[in-house]
């Protein structure tokens, strides 16, 4: 060892070490603030797009979760609902509910006689008020005959120009809502009649096409349901394969070929999987179309290379101590590896379980070969209901023509990024659980 | 550990028993086919869902060929019971659906369908003749020194073509060649200029193929802008460009009429009586196809047929108005309404 400082062993002719190391001490120094310095403007442009993305989809869909509610006192009148005298729940679901609406608007416009004017008048309120009263009596036989005051929800024209997207200086011509429907809604204004109130309906309802009755739910449930599917497959087997080709399987040819296919499914784009899906399941199979169990399938097909992949690198990083000491004192090769390294990788092939669950959630394009971007009503109950999921919702809400869509549209997107939130935070819970460090 | 994966056998297997049960039996109306019709359809099927016992249909948006494709699959509860399409069923396509067993079909038009040429609503009102349309719009047009050959279009701007046209450089957004809007367009504008040039007009009885391919063929250079499927993309691109016209449904038009105005066509400007009287000169009719093997074995196909043909949803004033749908005639309709009670079917030799 050479203990003499760099600046004594000066050769002649030649700069000393130090000299040369000090010269270049400022350059290097400013090449490592550069650097820096793009890492710091790289992260900060980043950031910047995500808060313009976040304030646009934010701006735009706040709004959906209101929704402008009318208040109508309703005569629940029993010559409109029961005319027979009949008394039958049956006779109650079938009664024009609209006529008590309509009886209701006329009480407070009593000078609206014309036909265009009534046709004006009963526009205000959503198709689905109805729907909305006869829940209600189906629910409390005891209301036919009274007088209640109810909040029904405003047709999704009256609900934007009430939440400011219709100028209402606009030519009429140019415009969803005439003058006429104008001086009504002041009215109701002026009465305290109208008011925004928080849309229960986008997270209880399904699909529809009218903007003020469509709801989130029957999409969050299909992606629920196929999620949930998606990884119960794909996580058990995902593992089991890791687990052989990593630790039982003899290294030879036929090994090689799978890990070498393995890997090159991981990056074949997802419409193909659809495409195998629909040949397989649907064609070959029999399974019913627009299903989440068809959908389910297919993204276990897309997702399952990432995890094996996944899997194997954390078997692999298992330290081999741990193999080697549980081997030592007798246990077997199985024992070794499902008491001792498989719940120290399990951390590891958690992480790539949420990577391939947090693509199969955003995905659509397999999902258009099952048939799964489809307009349906009703909330599936089971994994052979029909549904959609959550990306395609947003798909069709955004080829929507009405323009009440655009605000949900924004909501479903949130609903969407909070869905991934969640998910992605329970897995980082579980991954922190089972982790252990050394 | 090995309970977890005793947890996760049970649950495979119960997967895989649910898939056994699931294809036994469907109790809802399956529906595939055109975009231009899913918007009516829908709405129909969700009226249908909440007001009748039985459950909503399922609507899937696949275009109008590719519903046909799934529609002629074959009958059994695995096919779907309707196919919505944006143009009559072909002769190729009832073939089809002859030799996969799907023989009686019956045929339903449901109305009209008006395609609008739009442009940002601050501007003066344009109008173009169907000429101008094509002479704005084709690849090749015939050359104006009056010689009967073509000429690649050499047009850049609208007062090229006829000088009381604006100054302003051609510039359209439309469909994609795979949309049904962009078939109908082509069809009716671009031909129905096209042929009012009498050479090209009588080569159609001589040799159909040249002269489809002189009509049909829209020009590549950027003066006609391929905008996607989503028509509310074209709304906005449209307000971001007031100089450039938008190609897209009646229904978007409607809905967004304080953003956007019609071009008129013909003198005509697209609006809802015109576009139901025929005055209008680019509408198409729009249909679905119901398999008659399926009526009565899945639950709601006739009663949906029954609710689609009520004069509450395509009448007049009907439902199905609301949303953009132009109504047929009354007396179509009512032909129309009988054919569906009675189940009418198609007849292959009149396609």
């Amino acid at each position: 060892m050479n203990n003499t400082p760099l600046k004594h062993t000066n050769e002649p002719g030649k700069p000393s070490t130090f000299d040369v190391v000090q010269k270049s001490l400022a350059k290097r120094r400013a090449a490592e603030h550069r650097f820096r310095f793009y890492g710091i403007a790289g992260i900060v442009l980043a950031l910047a797009f995500l808060l313009v993305l976040f304030v646009n989809i934010f701006g735009k869909g706040y709004t959906a979760f209101v929704q402008t509610q009318i208040r109508l006192d309703i005569y629940f009148e029993r010559a409109v609902l029961d005319p027979d005298g009949t008394d039958t729940e049956d006779a109650l679901s079938k009664a024009d509910y609209t006529l008590l609406i309509k009886k209701s608007l006329s009480g407070l416009f009593p000078e609206v006689n014309s036909r265009r004017d009534k046709r004006n008048l009963y526009a205000l309120i959503s198709s689905g008020a109805s729907y909305k009263l006869r829940a209600l009596v189906l629910n409390d036989a005891g209301l036919v005959g009274k007088t209640s005051s109810v909040w029904l929800p405003v047709n999704d024209d009256i609900d934007i120009l009430f939440k400011g997207h219709i100028d209402r200086e606009a030519k009429q011509s140019d415009r969803r809502v005439n003058d006429r429907q104008l001086d009504f809604i002041d009215r109701l204004v002026a009465e305290n009649r109208l008011e925004k109130q928080f849309s229960s309906t986008f997270f209880t309802d399904g699909d529809s096409r009218e903007p003020e009755l469509a709801g989130i739910r029957g999409a969050l449930t299909g992606s629920l349901l196929t999620l949930l599917g998606t990884f119960l497959l794909s996580f058990p087997i995902g593992v089991a394969t890791a687990v052989y080709l990593e630790e039982f399987a003899p290294v030879n040819k036929w090994t090689d070929f799978i890990e070498i296919n393995v890997n090159n499914l991981a990056a074949v784009p997802s419409i193909v999987f659809g495409l195998l899906g629909l040949a397989m399941f649907i064609n070959f199979f029999g399974l019913p179309r627009s299903t989440p169990i068809v959908g389910c399938l297919v993204l276990t097909l897309m997702t399952l290379p990432t995890i094996i992949i996944a899997g194997r690198a954390s078997l692999k990083s298992v330290p081999p101590s741990i193999r080697e000491a549980a081997l030592g004192i007798g246990a077997s090769k199985l024992q070794t590896i499902f008491d001792h390294v498989l719940p120290l990788a399990i951390p590891g092939m958690l992480t790539g379980a949420i990577i391939g669950m947090a693509r199969a959630l955003g995905e659509t394009a397999p999902l258009l070969m099952i048939g799964m971007v489809a307009f349906i009503v009703d909330i599936p109950g089971g994994f052979s209901d029909p549904s959609t999921v959550l990306p395609v919702q947003i798909y069709l809400w955004a080829d929507s023509p009405e323009r009440a869509f655009v605000e949900k549209t924004s909501a479903a997107i949130m609903v969407l990024l909070v869905f991934l939130i969640a998910m992605n935070g329970l897995a980082v819970y579980l991954r922190k659980l089972y982790e252990r460090r050394w | 550990m090995r309970k977890k994966i005793g947890v996760s056998a049970v649950t495979l297997s119960v997967l895989l028993s649910g898939m056994a049960l699931a294809d036994s039996a469907r109790d809802y109306v399956t529906i595939v086919g055109s975009s231009t019709v899913y918007p009516f359809s829908t709405v129909v099927a969700e009226q249908f869902g909440k007001t009748s016992q039985f459950k909503s249909p399922k609507v899937e948006s696949t275009g109008t060929g590719g519903g046909f494709k799934l529609f002629c699959g074959g009958v059994g509860v695995q096919h779907p019971d309707i196919s919505n399409a944006s143009r009559r069923i072909k002769a190729s396509e009832f073939d089809m659906c002859q030799k996969n067993g799907v023989k009686d079909i019956v045929e339903v038009k449901i109305g009209y369908d008006g395609i609008v040429i739009a442009h940002a609503a601050q501007d003066a009102a344009m109008e173009l003749s169907l000429k101008e349309i094509f002479l704005a719009l084709a690849k090749q047009i015939p050359d104006p020194q009056g010689a009967e050959k073509l000429i690649p279009n050499p047009y850049v701007t609208w007062n090229q073509i006829n000088p009381q046209l604006p100054a302003d450089k051609i510039e359209v957004l439309g469909p994609p060649p795979t949309s049904g809007t962009r078939d109908a367009f082509v069809e009716l504008a671009m031909e129905g200029g096209c042929k009012t040039f009498p050479w090209i007009g009588a080569l159609k009885a001589k040799d159909e193929n040249a002269y489809k391919g002189i009509c049909h063929s829209i020009r590549e250079d950027g003066a006609y802008v391929e905008a996607g499927e989503n028509d509310n993309l074209i709304v906005q691109k449209l307000e971001a460009n007031p100089k450039a016209l938008g190609i897209f449904g009646f229904s978007f038009l409607e809905q967004n009429s304080d953003k956007v105005s019609g071009v008129k066509v013909q003198g005509v400007a697209p609006e809802f009586e015109a576009i139901a009287s025929g005055e209008y000169s680019i509408s198409r009719p729009l249909y679905f196809y119901v398999k008659k093997a399926h009526v009565g074995v899945i639950p709601g196909i006739s009663e949906f047929l029954a609710e689609f043909s009520s004069e509450k949803a395509w009448g007049d004033e009907g439902y199905l108005s609301d949303k953009g749908l132009i109504p047929m005639p009354e007396a179509e309709r009512q032909q129309f309404a009988k054919d569906i009670k009675d189940l009418k079917t198609l007849n292959g030799a009149a396609l």
